[in-house]
């Protein structure tokens, strides 16, 4: 499934700092066409500010980010809401719309973006999605009814419902127990199977990187350290920072 | 993203680099409203479950607080004009109190408390759970969908509540003189409209249009703007009402001026 020939992401020499804090320095970065992606790192050291910056929600300081061969950089508004909707982005804690029901949520992307779809072709594709993400019976829910594996999975649903090509997952267990941590990682790599997408998964659970991903990339003060398949970049580990978040984590 | 340019060093006090920072944030908030109110996509939907929410939903406390105005204003004027045996003239001096002033300062007031502070807080919180970002991710212009629809719906149903305010108030004066001076509802009505000029009901409107996209705007800026975390949506809220009181207050007192000159040019 992996294609080396064919980068979907390529970001160069990425800078960003808040005020006196660099949080990313020098970033360098590729993501293969239908690959998973994980970038693991501590707390605060710049992952999910790293995927905020490719759809645009921050900008970089300096560096360049290109998709599907774009440079973001030189995208205006509009163009780059077409490239957005070929990214799917799943939140930290989901950001489900919390006035809305489970099939609004699903519904509210779709309709503002693709046009004269008929009742019956919006509520197939809600239902299969929420198939897809084992959840059918959620429809009429409203957010704060779900718990935070099923808010989870919607907001995965979601995110797919527009056929997105990249999928960027921003912290997909944190806070779920170690059952439903397993069920989002299957369900990671059941999108890839099902909807052909490459990924970057954001994580610092190593159980979610290790299940997930095809390769790791090792975000450390700024900088990756380490880059490569999960054995090369563990197992096999020289750099110490490196080591010590494998030996401080907890593998299953 | 904000187009306006944080500086590290402050040029003349912090508080007044803040100030003028947060003026010109302000004011480009506005800007963008006036550039964006204009073209599609239209969210009439939304716009409808806000004026539903704005003034459906305002309706209990508008009437109980226009009620007892009418009520408690005609009954502490009237012992002054029992002293020069004036007491007739008490539906004409309500309706002009009302109509001019109090109908659309106490409901612009009401709804900066109930609705700003509602806006400001639903608005704080979505952009502190990301839902903000999700929109944007969705490639959904979230302020169009949150910003522009809270706004013209609270713009289109303040007027409505200050008309129904100034009904339930003239109905309340209306209980008072009756029980008092047994004026009938008609005789009650014809002072009225006798008093009140076309001036007054214009002027009245203007003033409540004027209101109620301070209170959705300010409402929606504050929240759009809140800092991350739950004090942040508390402060967004807090800081909604606050704001749009003042400017409700400077807002009524240009206006009657510029009423006042009208009318007396």
């Amino acid at each position: 499934m992996l294609n080396e020939q064919e980068k979907v992401v390529e970001i160069t020499g990425l800078v960003k700092s808040f005020g006196e804090n660099h949080v990313l320095r020098n970033v360098d970065l590729d993501l293969y066409k239908g690959e998973n992606l994980v970038v693991l790192g501590k707390s605060g050291s710049g992952k999910s500010v790293l995927i905020k910056i490719m759809v645009g929600l921050l900008k970089q300081d300096k560096g360049t980010i290109k998709i599907f061969g774009i440079d973001t950089l030189k995208l205006n508004l509009k163009e780059l809401n077409k490239l957005r909707l070929r990214i799917g982005f799943s939140f930290q804690a989901s950001a489900l719309y919390d006035s809305m029901t489970v099939r609004e949520n699903l519904e509210f992307p779709l309709v503002r973006n693709v046009k004269n779809l008929t009742r019956k072709e919006i509520d197939f594709k809600v239902e299969e999605l929420l198939e897809a993400v084992a959840l059918p019976n959620t429809i009429n829910q409203m957010p704060s009814e779900l718990s935070g594996g099923q808010k989870k999975r919607i907001g995965i649903a979601r995110t797919l419902i527009l056929n997105p090509e990249i999928m960027l997952y921003d912290e997909p267990t944190a806070g779920l127990d170690p059952v439903t941590c397993i069920e989002i990682n299957n369900l990671i790599n059941e999108v890839r199977e099902r909807y052909k997408t490459s990924s970057i998964v954001i994580t610092h659970d190593l159980t979610c990187a290790k299940q997930t991903g095809d390769r790791m990339a090792v975000l450390i003060k700024g900088r990756f350290a380490s880059v490569g398949t999960f054995e090369k970049v563990f197992e096999e580990a020289t750099d110490k920072q490196v080591k010590s978040f494998y030996d401080y984590n907890f593998i299953r | 993203m904000s187009k306006i340019k944080k500086v590290d060093k402050p040029i003349i006090s912090k508080n007044l680099d803040e100030f003028f920072t947060g003026m010109a944030k302000a004011f480009s908030f506005v800007k963008r409203f006036f550039k964006e109110v204009w073209f599609p996509p239209y969210e009439f939907k939304e716009v409808l479950r806000q004026c539903y929410e704005i003034g459906y939903r305002s309706l209990p406390l508008i009437s109980l607080t226009g009620f007892i105005i009418g009520i408690v204003f005609t009954n502490q004027s009237r012992p002054s004009l029992a002293e020069f045996g004036a007491t007739s003239w008490l539906p004409s001096l309500i309706s002009i109190a009302v109509v001019r002033a109090l109908g659309p300062l106490v409901t612009a007031l009401i709804a900066s408390g109930k609705v700003g502070s509602s806006i400001g807080a639903e608005i704080g919180s979505m952009n502190v759970t990301e839902q903000i970002d999700a929109m944007e991710v969705s490639a959904i212009n979230p302020f169009k969908y949150l910003v522009i629809t809270r706004t013209l719906a609270a713009t289109f149903m303040i007027p409505v509540l200050v008309m129904y305010t100034d009904f339930v108030a003239l109905m309340g004066s209306f209980a008072s003189v009756n029980a008092n001076e047994l004026v009938s509802l008609s005789t009650f009505f014809v002072q009225v409209f006798e008093a009140v000029s076309f001036l007054d009901i214009f002027s009245s409107v203007i003033k409540s249009i004027v209101f109620g996209f301070t209170i959705g705007i300010v409402g929606c800026y504050k929240g759009y703007n809140s800092s991350r975390g739950t004090e942040g949506v508390g402060q967004a809220a807090n800081a909604a009402v606050v704001m749009s009181m003042f400017l409700i207050f400077v807002e009524e007192l240009l206006i009657m001026q510029i009423v006042n000159a009208i009318r007396y040019a």
